[in-house]
């Protein structure tokens, strides 16, 4: 606490609140907005930010039940929103899971062990983690499909791919968990391994139970990564009961038909979980986001 | 420092629990299948003529046999699968654009020259110089077809002539058992050699109602040579349009043309300079990047697109930078309460799934029907065009990628200011400093040095916003002129990403090329923030 306080500081405070309030408005409009049109009759952006016209047509739709109108007509669901917020859960879950097996690992062998090559990969890492996938989806693409030829579940269009590529982007979660290993002592495992244990037992039984919060973190990270994943999935998957959300979504917003109540609907269902589970985790997300990438 | 070298390089021991031993030879059990289903993987790669890729995965089948295989190797184990996830999906990618980038692998030059030689072979023509006459025969059970030579069938002129000759084997007619003439689609029937049908034949009229079902019959004899219909009167045997000469040309019979395999371009190419397609990548040198700095068509968009993402890059840093920055001063400012709500609240852009608030903005800035036109329309009675004009759509891009990215310079300001001693502060109060002046003397040079290397990183991943783009503007309005696809929205990525991806001319070469110059750039600012960041591993 500042023991000389300026007398202007009550005047000062308001100040704050209110441009802070006013700043809050103009960046969650988009956000109220969304929820807003998703419980509004109607495919046209029209009305106030309170429905007049309440609806839940939108909501039935994007659940996948078809809708009947007041004069009789019945609206089929445009797209399959849950099975594509199925196939990303799907994929995401198999894919962090990977990554955190792979990244666990490699980051105990960094953090624990001396061996040739040490500084050179773990900063060859740094450096390619930076290359957006992007640039080399011409190359994936060639690899996924010489690869499909042979390994029917490894080829384009198959969810296989889509893991199998995400296990790539490893080297952010290596070096949030190496940090993490690094803070713990390592008295404890030495003195598991004079008892008589392996290196394995001493990381499988001592380490890893002492790191489970660090393990929740970077699963949830790499979850809502793949979540997100847009480039690599746009190219890899091609049928409409194959695409990811982050695909499928787009689809909504087409140029000549856009079906602005439905995304909406569609949006809030999908987004609001990850955003409840991104929110609460925030404070290790951000701690991995942050520190973890490129220590300061 | 503590390591765990100590048992490693020791003879090991059969362990005294049957649970490891079982579980020992469970792993060795596992790692064999692994390397033999990598060496099955190189066979088949091999065999199929892709041997970049048999090469691969022989470094990888190998590498994986030698680590798990020597004990002095144990520490490489653990980094193993997450080493060769990288080198799989990063770095080989990553080589293997820049490969490409010296060839001119593109939608018309995609398959491998066998392949392409075995798909010209396939090709057929219908030779009209042994064309047969047919008449039609109605019987109980549907019509028969009788064929009669016409012409003659004495002297072959050509070699097309020539084959047609050798299949036929001087039989002069032929006749079908009784077809229905019905239905959609192709339909195989025999022939065999015999004489004209009983009755009379049907007359024209009939013959032409029953066109549609007479195109889609192919006719085929004894010896296996296949005639369809030409004309409303004839059939004609289907050859092979390509012959393959020991010197490795094709000949071709329809238009009596040699074709000589030019590997300089990878077509097949006329004596009258005609290009045969589709072609084969072949090695094509510096061509595409000398394409992108002196062909004007594309060096034109090149240059203003270059421009435009180092511009989007930087002020994109700059906008998040101010924002996030301000707020992060007044978030630590000890008197203000509430902080907690107000954090949750300013961070939620970034717990939005990105690809949802960016078609969320799509929706918002639509031209028509979006709200942000009908709020300004009714306040200030202006629509911008916002997907169309191409100054408003960067403006619209940068709006949107300060709302994504702010929260994130936010956190980063909030983390750096609190390591700031508050006796500064102090200090700067005694002596009559205002806030601002706090702000700008104070905060601001004490945090800029540990914030740069998180700058340039930042600068980075919006140098390759490809996400923002792709789902926002496609890149579009576009520029006038460019021979690529090419907008005034786009950036280097998504161009890349368009000319190999998008548009029927698929030049995955010209993509590529491009792809190699950003990853120099790429590589130089991560070796900066390297440098800046002083790593220590």
């Amino acid at each position: 606490m500042a023991m000389v306080q300026p007398r202007s500081i009550r005047l000062r405070k308001l100040g704050a609140h209110l441009s802070l309030c006013g700043f809050l408005t103009l960046i969650l409009f988009p956000l109220l907005l969304v929820i807003s049109i998703s419980f509004r009759e109607g495919n046209f952006a029209t009305g106030s930010l309170i429905p007049e016209n309440f609806s839940l047509e939108h909501w039935a739709l994007a659940l996948g039940i078809p809708w009947e109108r007041t004069d009789g007509s019945v609206v089929q669901p445009p797209f399959p929103v849950l099975l594509w917020l199925w196939n990303s859960v799907k994929v995401a879950l198999v894919s962090s899971l990977l990554i955190v097996l792979l990244s666990t690992t490699s980051a105990y062998a960094f953090a624990r062990m001396r061996f040739a090559g040490k500084g050179p990969s773990l900063k060859g890492m740094l450096i390619f983690q930076m290359f957006p996938a992007v640039l080399s989806l011409v190359a994936l693409y060639a690899l996924f499909d010489r690869l499909g030829q042979f390994v029917g579940w490894l080829g384009i269009n198959t969810h296989g791919a889509l893991i199998v590529a995400s296990l790539g982007a490893v080297a952010l979660h290596i070096w949030t968990i190496k940090g993490y290993f690094e803070s713990i002592d390592g008295s404890l495992e030495e003195a598991a391994m004079v008892d008589g244990a392996s290196a394995w037992q001493a990381f499988r039984y001592i380490l890893l139970p002492l790191s489970l919060p660090i393990l929740m973190v970077v699963f949830i990270l790499a979850f809502v990564m793949s979540i997100m994943e847009y480039p690599m999935a746009s190219v890899l998957l091609v049928d409409e009961h194959k695409l990811t959300l982050a695909v499928g979504a787009q689809q909504y917003l087409a140029d000549h038909n856009q079906r602005w109540g439905n995304f909406a609907a569609a949006a809030v269902l999908s987004g609001l979980p990850i955003t409840v589970a991104f929110l609460i985790c925030q404070r290790w997300i951000i701690g991995g986001l942050t520190a973890g990438g490129v220590k300061g | 420092m503590y390591t765990t070298n100590a048992s490693r390089g020791l003879p090991r021991h059969r362990s005294r629990y049957p649970a490891e031993r079982y579980s020992r030879w469970a792993l060795r059990a596992l790692v064999a299948l692994v390397v033999l289903a990598t060496l099955w993987l190189v066979l088949a790669f091999h065999l199929h003529g892709q041997p970049i890729f048999a090469l691969l995965f022989l470094m990888l089948g190998v590498a994986l046999g030698v680590v798990f295989s020597r004990r002095r190797l144990m520490s490489h184990r653990y980094i193993f699968p997450a080493v060769a996830g990288m080198a799989l999906f990063v770095i080989f990618p990553l080589l293997y654009t820049v490969g490409i980038s010296f060839s001119n692998y593109s939608s018309s030059n995609l398959l491998s020259e066998e392949r392409v030689r075995s798909q010209l072979l396939s090709r057929t023509y219908q030779e009209e110089s042994a064309t047969f006459g047919f008449q039609l025969y109605r019987t109980e059970a549907g019509v028969r077809l009788f064929l009669e030579r016409e012409g003659d069938s004495g002297e072959a002129v050509d070699a097309g002539k020539a084959q047609a000759e050798a299949a036929l084997r001087g039989v002069t007619r032929f006749t079908t058992g009784p077809i229905a003439l019905e239905g959609e689609g192709q339909r195989h029937v025999q022939i065999h050699p015999g004489g004209e049908p009983a009755g009379e034949p049907l007359a024209m009229r009939e013959v032409i109602a029953k066109r549609d079902a007479l195109q889609n019959l192919v006719l085929t004899t004894p010896d296996g040579l296949e005639l369809r219909m030409v004309g409303l009167r004839h059939f004609a045997p289907m050859l092979d349009r390509y012959e393959a000469r020991d010197d490795g040309s094709l000949y071709d019979r329809r238009d009596d043309l040699l074709l000589t395999a030019d590997h300089e371009t990878g077509f097949f190419v006329a004596d009258t300079g005609e290009r045969i397609t589709p072609g084969w990548p072949v090695a094509v040198g510096l061509d595409n990047y000398a394409n992108i700095f002196l062909d004007p068509d594309i060096r034109g968009p090149f240059i203003q697109i270059f421009v435009w993402t180092f511009a989007f890059a930087g002020l994109t840093v700059l906008f998040t930078l101010m924002v996030g920055f301000v707020l992060a001063s007044l978030l630590q400012w000890d008197q203000l309460r509430g902080k907690a709500l107000y954090r949750t609240l300013l961070i939620l852009p970034y717990a939005v799934p990105a690809f949802i608030s960016i078609l969320i903005f799509k929706g918002m800035f639509n031209q028509h029907f979006g709200e942000i036109n009908l709020i300004l329309d009714a306040l200030f009675g202006v629509r911008p065009s916002w997907f169309t004009d191409p100054w408003l759509a960067r403006s619209m891009l940068l709006i949107v990628n300060t709302w994504l990215g702010y929260p994130y310079m936010l956190l980063l300001c909030m983390g750096l200011i609190q390591s700031i001693p508050k006796d500064l502060y102090e200090a700067s109060a005694v002596d009559g400093g205002g806030p601002l002046t706090n702000l700008f003397q104070i905060t601001l040079p004490l945090i800029i040095k540990p914030l740069t290397p998180l700058l340039i990183a930042c600068f980075a991943f919006n140098f390759n916003n490809f996400v923002l783009i792709a789902l926002l503007t496609g890149g579009n309005p576009d520029i006038l002129g460019a021979s690529t696809p090419a907008g005034t929205t786009d950036l280097l990525v998504s161009y890349t990403y368009r000319i190999a991806f998008q548009d029927a001319g698929q030049n995955f070469g010209l993509a590529a090329a491009i792809a190699t110059l950003i990853f120099v750039l790429v590589a130089g600012l991560a070796l900066l923030n390297l440098r800046l960041a002083k790593v220590r591993v």
